[in-house]
């Protein structure tokens, strides 16, 4: 059996992953996927730890970030999409109108 | 608790989420020209929202009353912030629809989907509600996101319109990271303490080693930390509320900056003060540093909604010294007095940045030289409001400050230098205040011809203005109010 704290530690590696991707890529559509990394990091490491206390409230928790993540796919795209309709573009670079 | 009494508690929301519903449908049924009727209804049901809201005031003050097995509270302090999150819906939806005719006018064309904006406020202001009595980890994370959801829409609303495009996208990237890391500190604070429940956290929080527990709040403050727009999550401020349409930027930094703080004092003060950390010196830091780059970096500003934006930033900070003095008599009291003054003074003050941008279709301060004489009514509430959020008295902005101000001082001797920055800073932001009045009535106005007000602003903007003149002169009947509000734990 695989123990507690290697499903920890992938669940910060995933995070810290996503993490960085959200610093780093100019891509609005990259930005938007590592911030999904980071919600599924959450959901392993409520998993694990569901299962190491034997509770269910990890598990329900996870039911529903998945259902957070679904909706800001929605909501996300939608608005990435009128952005690349008013510019031709997704980097984030070149969305700045707003500045000062 | 039997469920039917259950439900006999959760009449305001129930009641939110079936007018949004009803708007759905009036939608529908009214023409393109007549969409105010969709507000006017929003409107109607908001008002009778606050009748069960205050048949609850009168029914529940104690402390630690929750429904649904521990996951919702309706305490006082819940209560209280249905109030202000009914009444701050109320007052943007009346200034919308005078927003959306004046800037229809002068563009020419309507708006095909006022409609919905409506209804996004009314759902929103659920949102708010549902924030700020969640006592579950779970129901915390989705109540947030209900709110972050519908506000990313309303800032993007706009849609040919590229600010507004743009500031939906920042707003929106900003916002599901934020939610992302607070999410994780959740799952720490669960793993930590094996419940989502913040009342059985509090039992076990005391056995927690002190470092995970610091990373697992330091998390859980990013998502916070955006909610409220505290330094250093508050980068996205600015570009929002310049880009988005102005009465959703006066809901942004009034509402969600309430139910923010709700969130964040209910977790801070029931879940993690229990567990002995101090917690206090990390929030008095990041109040103190929010206070100064809200400030420093609003003496720039040329654009009214963008020096609104650093200032609600720089009050971030302010309130943030009630949560620093909590567990004092006042700390709470503070808190709460300040968010529901803020929340008169600021939408009037963004009310009329919006009416000045449907007119005369410019946010920079310098057009609003000579605006008392084209419209001396509208020049003397901005004065009203700018003096207040300076916190001159007899305003309420004063009372506000004088408040939070003891209660810091009456909690503990080692918060008096937080006092200070809170007063210099005051005499900072009265630089970029005054700087509004002195265009206003001592510059000469560009193009003489009088501003027009209209009727439905104009009753938003005397509410507002009312209120804050009142709750300066008179405050006994608010401190009441928050004082039975103020106590989270029985």
């Amino acid at each position: 059996m695989v123990p507690l704290p290697a499903y920890l530690v992938l669940g910060a590696l995933l995070f810290s992953l996503g993490m960085i991707g959200v610093l780093v890529r100019r891509n609005a559509l990259i930005v938007f996927m590592s911030i999904e990394l980071m919600l599924n990091s959450v959901n392993l490491t409520f998993v694990a730890l569901s299962r190491h206390l034997a509770s269910m409230d990890g598990q329900l928790a996870v039911f529903f970030t998945i259902v957070v993540a679904g909706v800001e796919v929605v909501v996300g795209l939608a608005i990435i999409v009128e952005i690349f309709r008013s510019r031709a573009t997704v980097n984030l670079d070149d969305v700045d109108l707003l500045r000062g | 608790m039997p469920p039917a009494s259950d439900l006999a508690l959760l009449v305001p929301e129930l009641w939110l989420a079936a007018l949004g519903l009803v708007l759905l449908g009036v939608d529908l049924f009214v023409g393109e020209q007549n969409k105010r009727t969709v507000g006017w209804v929003a409107v109607g049901g908001l008002l009778l929202a606050l009748v069960p809201t205050w048949g609850l005031a009168g029914a529940v003050h104690r402390p630690g009353t929750t429904v649904f097995f521990g996951s919702y509270a309706v305490d006082g302090f819940a209560v209280f912030f249905k109030f202000l999150a009914i009444i701050a819906t109320t007052l943007v939806i009346l200034a919308s629809m005078d927003y959306f005719r004046a800037s229809g006018d002068r563009q020419g064309s309507t708006q095909r989907f006022e409609g919905e904006f409506y209804t996004l406020l009314v759902f929103t202001g659920l949102g708010l509600v549902l924030m700020a009595a969640s006592a579950d980890l779970i129901l915390v994370a989705l109540s947030i996101e209900f709110v972050s959801l519908t506000s990313y829409v309303l800032a993007a609303y706009l849609k040919g319109n590229p600010k507004s495009n743009e500031a939906g996208l920042k707003y929106f990237l900003f916002g599901a990271a934020a939610s992302a890391v607070m999410f994780y500190g959740f799952s720490l604070l669960y793993g930590l303490t094996g419940s989502t429940s913040l009342y059985v956290i509090a039992e076990k929080v005391a056995t927690v080693p002190a470092p995970a527990l610091t990373v697992s709040l330091a998390l859980m403050l990013a998502g916070f930390g955006f909610k409220i727009s505290m330094v250093p999550f508050h980068q996205w401020t600015p570009d929002v509320y310049e880009g988005a349409p102005t009465p959703v930027a006066a809901f942004l930094s009034v509402g969600s900056k309430a139910a923010g703080f709700a969130v964040l004092l209910r977790v801070v003060a029931v879940a993690i003060a229990p567990s002995g950390l101090d917690y206090v010196t990390l929030i008095a830091g990041l109040s103190a540093v929010s206070m100064f780059v809200g400030n420093l970096l609003a003496l720039p500003q040329r654009n009214i909604k963008r020096m609104l934006a650093y200032s609600s930033i720089s009050h971030a900070g302010f309130i943030l010294i009630g949560v620093a003095a909590f567990g004092g008599a006042f700390g709470n009291t503070g808190l709460l007095i300040y968010l529901f003054a803020y929340m008169f003074f600021t939408l009037g003050a963004f009310f009329i940045a919006a009416l000045i941008e449907a007119r005369l279709g410019s946010d920079d301060i310098p057009d609003y030289a000579g605006l008392s004489q084209r419209a001396p009514g509208l020049a003397f509430l901005m004065a009203l409001f700018m003096l207040s959020l300076t916190g001159i008295p007899p305003t309420a902005g004063f009372f506000a400050k004088f408040y939070i101000f003891a209660a810091a001082i009456e909690r503990s001797p080692a918060l008096l230098w937080l006092v200070a920055v809170g007063v210099v800073n005051s005499v900072i932001s009265l630089y970029y205040y005054v700087n509004v009045i002195r265009t206003m009535y001592l510059l000469p106005p560009q193009d003489p011809a009088r501003i027009q007000e209209p009727a439905v602003l104009r009753t938003a903007l005397w509410v507002t203005g009312a209120a804050t003149l009142l709750l300066g002169l008179y405050p006994q009947p608010l401190i009441t109010f928050a004082r039975a509000a103020a106590l989270l734990l029985p």
